[in-house]
């Protein structure tokens, strides 16, 4: 079993389905809805099958490797694998990928061609986002991160919403490929000082012998790059833009996936090649990580756009995740590579609700809707599950990893797990109140035709709400997948966990993290 | 050196450009005495026969040079690796333009009916009636491709501007022949030919310094004097000043032929003015001829000075990246954006002229041969954009909107070609900026590569802007924009800018080991790849 290239199919099917959608002429739109559906499908049998080949307890190695000669003159190659925070950001964007076609059956068929090219353009990007994840090779890993751009690109300006989408659109564009050059500068840089691609030779020490100014100056590069797509504050002024100009579904993609690459990026590439530099960095990102915290919480609270008011949250939400990760601790990074995943279901629901309110009114506005919840109250319910689990409410999946983030800084230092806690009293306040102002109250007469969830809406959202019920009593599996990769990012950090405080005499201070160890 | 005996020469490493020349001197004669009704046919068979001969020849050289190169006439002409590579990619890129210069719409082609008649008058009239054509394009053009041909190859200053006039004097012609807004086109050809001479001036003035330093126009023997600190009447020491001087003034000439800011300023106006067809062709051939001078006179002649010339060079680049990159956002026609960004490619290009080593050299190469074949297809489809049927050229960028929709083909392809010249990743303009950042941050160079993918990010803008125009912008209110139907020779055109735009940008292997210098084969520094 082990010499089937899984990760080569993975990547390979939605390409070509992508291209089969495309072959399709305009007429059949709904054919092409249903070859994107079954592809899709077909790409997620095909990952679980590969997920249940992966050992568990070699979750810390690179699995179903495959290293093929692309460029030799400049030591690339096409090389990729999966360890287990990898393995579970790809399961994460197959099962999210289904989900979101499903749910943006009818969303474009007023589009000149049926919606056709957007379905194409899902399978496109879902091929690169499982090609991004898996990549073991810098340079191919580049060639991901860039190239994702364009169908995306494609999917807000050509197929989403309102009239600023074209500006929206170049907008994310121009600063994802401003950063990105940036870092592929620092591609270049790790090449020249390296001698290969090869992520694994460069965290085995190829890099070793870099002079400590020039890995700091590499290592912005790389982080500039993925602040930009996690988004940080105050890169961030993206995403509220393109997510409020995105069809739903895009906006699933690009801020339950997309942005993973970025933190993905800062946990894979930044802490792993870059020990030293990361080290010394510490302090910066986790103050940078607070203020998206605060500041994405606050502005969510001010928001009258649904659409955007996720967008805000996100920006909160992934400031925990770059907390944990730069809290430099085993529950920390643990934590954050499960909020990567809880928050692509999480949010990926709020925002397919969205969508289908959206598709209902023609409107993401909190102050069009009202008493949802007793026309519609199987939207309400959900859209309640979907925003709790948002704001972390202990048994759904996003409580383990918030609290492991919380119980890996404050092992860190007491400070900033302190102040990030207000962005959960924060986040029940956002949450809440939209909950309230939209889905409860009296009726208004221009609402009391409106529909409940469908069958296939049903469909769409069902699997999210298992998953975050399913993952917030049992999140054990995701632990096992997790901990031993992170356990390897620690030992290269050359990092040990602060001893915990027993005897009750307060914590470690500092805890060995000092910069210049 | 005078000698009794004349100088063996060997033929056969000259056949391709003696097959050109040739050729391009039977066009005169096919043009004397064919019969009017049947020169175009015989002219074009003659000059498609002699570009693939050319290239054929070529081809076949490879084998027979030795790996190090080799020079002939008494050290006036260089055949090495570099030189046929930058040949074939010449010869190929003219082949590609020939396609479009003997493409007819209605039995009209891009040139004037009767160039000597005044715009808009009455004998214009009457001649564009008739039908009239100046098949004498056909033999310039040739004269001009072998121009290029000799500029790659040419092995001392001499040679190099004897090369320099052969190529630029037919453009300058060729230039002033457009059909449509021939004011436009004629204004174009005196611009060039005047800021033409006067480069033309600084650069045989640059040539008599350096020949003053060293005592010789030969490459080799330049570099001889360089290595001893002077030649001729300095051989003690103490010409340092003219070297410099000549190394600016000769660098002025060729940086001019790049089009490298501040000598790019003839550029817009001429990609705008002059046929679509023969901008294609300056705009890939030209450039591809001029680097690969420039990059044979900086490596050979003065690799061994390179810390003196290297900070121009860096200011040149930097100048070029930024300058064009912020101006090219304000403009409003493509061939005019396309003009810029050519600008902003050669600055991209002059990076890996800093590097100044083998790694450098082959980054120069790749990038030129992807950008050559990119940037004619884009003008290829800029002939097929029309303001309305059978009229000229939608040159404003607002009649493109909407193109999406009325030609998807022809908007993917254009749109694929603005990807590859912003350098996203799967089109070979990615590898091409790839192998010349890397090129100069190997060099230490870092600064430059930083200035060049900011520039880089500038540009996407523009080229982003041209997409959202295409796919995302409603047609203009004046009616949707026209498209001529792409003939074969134009489809054929775009059709090998798509394939090797993706060919070279997915799996650039081939080139990358076979054609450009490996690296670690010459020292830094010295002659990178090249005989001298």
């Amino acid at each position: 079993m082990s010499d089937i290239p899984w990760l080569t199919l993975g990547v390979a099917l939605p390409a070509l389905g992508a291209l089969a959608v495309a072959l399709i002429p305009r007429a059949a739109a709904g054919l092409a809805k249903r070859v994107a559906l079954g592809v899709s499908l077909g790409t997620l049998a095909l990952m679980a099958a590969m997920a249940a080949n992966f050992s568990t307890a070699a979750a810390g190695e690179l699995q179903f490797t495959e290293v093929h000669p692309w460029i030799p003159r400049f030591g690339i190659s096409y090389a990729v694998g999966v360890d287990g925070i990898a393995l579970m950001l790809i399961l994460m964007s197959v099962v999210l990928v289904p989900l979101v076609i499903l749910a943006a059956w009818n969303e474009c068929d007023d589009a000149e061609d049926g919606g056709k090219g957007y379905f194409g353009l899902i399978l496109l990007l879902e091929a690169m986002m499982v090609g991004v994840f898996a990549a073991t090779d810098v340079f191919l890993f580049y060639v991901f991160f860039e190239a994702m751009l364009i169908p995306v690109y494609f999917m807000i300006g050509r197929y989403g919403r309102g009239a600023e989408r074209r500006r929206a659109a170049v907008t994310f564009l121009l600063y994802s490929l401003a950063g990105g050059l940036l870092m592929l500068v620092a591609v270049i840089g790790v090449y020249v000082y390296g001698g290969t691609f090869l992520w694994s030779e460069l965290a085995d020490g190829a890099l070793a012998q870099v002079d400590p100014s020039a890995a700091r100056w590499l290592f912005l590069g790389f982080f500039i790059a993925f602040a930009i797509k996690a988004p940080m504050w105050p890169l961030h002024s993206w995403l509220p833009s393109a997510a409020s100009s995105s069809r739903p579904g895009t906006a699933v993609l690009l801020v339950g996936v997309l942005d993973k690459v970025g933190t993905y990026g800062m946990l894979r590439y930044c802490l792993e090649l870059f020990p030293g530099a990361a080290t010394w960095f510490v302090w910066p990102a986790v103050a940078l990580s607070l203020v998206s915290i605060v500041y994405g919480a606050v502005l969510a609270i001010g928001q009258s756009d649904m659409m955007r008011l996720i967008a805000f949250t996100s920006v909160s939400h992934f400031g925990f995740i770059t907390l944990g990760i730069f809290a430099m601790t085993t529950q920390g990074q643990s934590g954050a590579a499960l909020y990567m995943v809880n928050h692509g279901f999480a949010t990926g629901a709020l925002f397919l609700i969205v969508g289908f309110l959206i598709a209902r009114q023609g409107s993401a506005a909190i102050a069009d809707y009202q008493g949802v919840q007793k026309v519609a109250p199987v939207l309400a319910g959900t859209f309640l599950l979907a925003g709790l689990a948002g704001l972390a409410l202990p048994g759904l999946a996003p409580f383990v990893s918030e609290f492991l983030v919380f119980v890996g800084t404050y092992a860190f230092n007491p400070v900033p797990a302190v102040i990030a806690a207000v962005g959960v009293v924060l986040a029940a306040l956002y949450i809440l109140w939209m909950y309230q102002r939209t889905m409860t109250g009296p009726v208004p007469e221009r609402l009391s035709g409106l529909r409940d969830l469908n069958a296939r809406e049903v469909g769409a959202i069902a699997p999210l709400a298992a998953l975050i019920v399913v993952l917030g009593v049992y999140p054990q599996p995701m632990l096992d997948a997790a901990e031993p990769a992170v356990e390897r990012t620690m030992l290269q950090l050359d990092a040990v966990d602060p001893a915990p405080a027993v005897d009750g005499s307060g914590p470690v201070a500092g805890g060995g993290k000092e910069p210049g160890e | 050196m005078i000698t009794d005996t004349p100088p063996s020469i060997d033929y056969w490493l000259l056949a391709p450009m003696l097959t050109v020349f040739g050729a391009g001197v039977l066009a005169v004669l096919v043009e004397a005495f064919a019969p009017k009704a049947r020169r175009r046919p015989l002219q074009l068979a003659l000059t498609a026969a002699a570009l693939i001969a050319a290239f054929v020849l070529t081809v076949l050289q490879v084998g027979s040079v030795p790996a190090a190169g080799t020079t002939l006439a008494m050290g006036a002409v260089a055949v090495d690796r570099p030189a046929l590579f930058f040949q074939g990619t010449v010869l190929v890129l003219a082949a590609i333009a020939l396609l479009h210069i003997a493409e007819r719409r209605s039995g009209e082609d891009a040139f004037a009916a009767q160039a000597a008649a005044v715009p808009g008058s009455e004998e214009e009239r009457a001649h564009t009636l008739a039908g009239s054509e100046h098949t004498e394009v056909y033999p310039l053009v040739l004269f001009a491709v072998l121009g290029m041909l000799l500029f790659t190859s040419a092995n001392d200053f001499l040679t190099l501007f004897i090369a320099l006039e052969v190529m630029s004097l037919p453009l300058y012609l060729l230039c002033g022949l457009a059909r449509r807004r021939r004011l436009f086109s004629q204004e174009a050809a005196v611009k060039y030919f005047l800021l033409g001479a006067f480069s033309s001036a600084f650069f045989l003035f640059g040539i008599a310094l350096v020949y003053g330093f060293s005592g010789s126009v030969n490459y080799a023997g330049v570099a001889a004097a360089v290595r001893a600190g002077g030649g001729g009447a300095f051989a003690g020491g103490g010409g340092e000043p003219l070297l410099l001087l000549g190394i600016a003034l000769v660098g002025v000439g060729l940086l001019f032929k790049v089009g490298a800011v501040p000598f790019h300023n003839w550029k817009p106006d001429v990609y705008q003015g002059a046929p679509t067809p023969v901008t294609a062709l300056m705009a890939s051939g030209t450039l591809v001829a001029a680097f690969g001078a420039l990059l044979r006179v900086f490596f050979t002649a003065f690799g061994d000075t390179a810390e003196t010339w290297r900070p121009m060079i860096w200011v040149v680049a930097i100048l070029t990246m930024v300058l064009a990159a912020v101006v090219a956002v304000t403009q409003r026609d493509i061939k005019r954006l396309l003009a810029y960004s050519s600008v902003v490619h050669a600055g991209f290009v002059l990076t890996a002229v800093v590097a100044a080593d083998s790694a450098g050299l082959a980054g120069a190469m790749f990038y030129l041969a992807a950008y050559g074949f990119t940037t004619i297809g884009a003008f290829a489809v800029v002939t097929l954009v029309r303001t309305h049927e059978g009229g000229p050229e939608a040159g404003e960028l607002t009649r493109w909107a909407g193109l999406g929709r009325t030609a998807p083909l022809l908007a993917g392809a254009l749109s694929l070609f603005l990807l590859a010249f912003a350098g996203i990743p799967l089109t070979s303009g990615f590898i091409g900026k790839f192998a010349v950042f890397e090129a100069a941050v190997a060099a230490g160079a870092v600064p430059l590569v930083v200035v060049g993918v900011l520039s880089s990010a500038v540009t996407a803008f523009f080229y982003v802007r041209i997409i959202v125009l295409m796919y995302f912008a409603e047609p203009a209110a004046d009616g949707t924009v026209h498209t001529a139907r792409a003939g074969v020779l134009t489809g054929t055109a775009i059709g090998v800018g798509v394939a090797a735009t993706l060919v070279l940008g997915v799996y650039p292997t081939p080139v990358l080991d076979h054609l450009v210098p490996q690296p670690g084969q010459e020292a830094v520094a010295t002659a990178g790849a090249f005989t001298r």
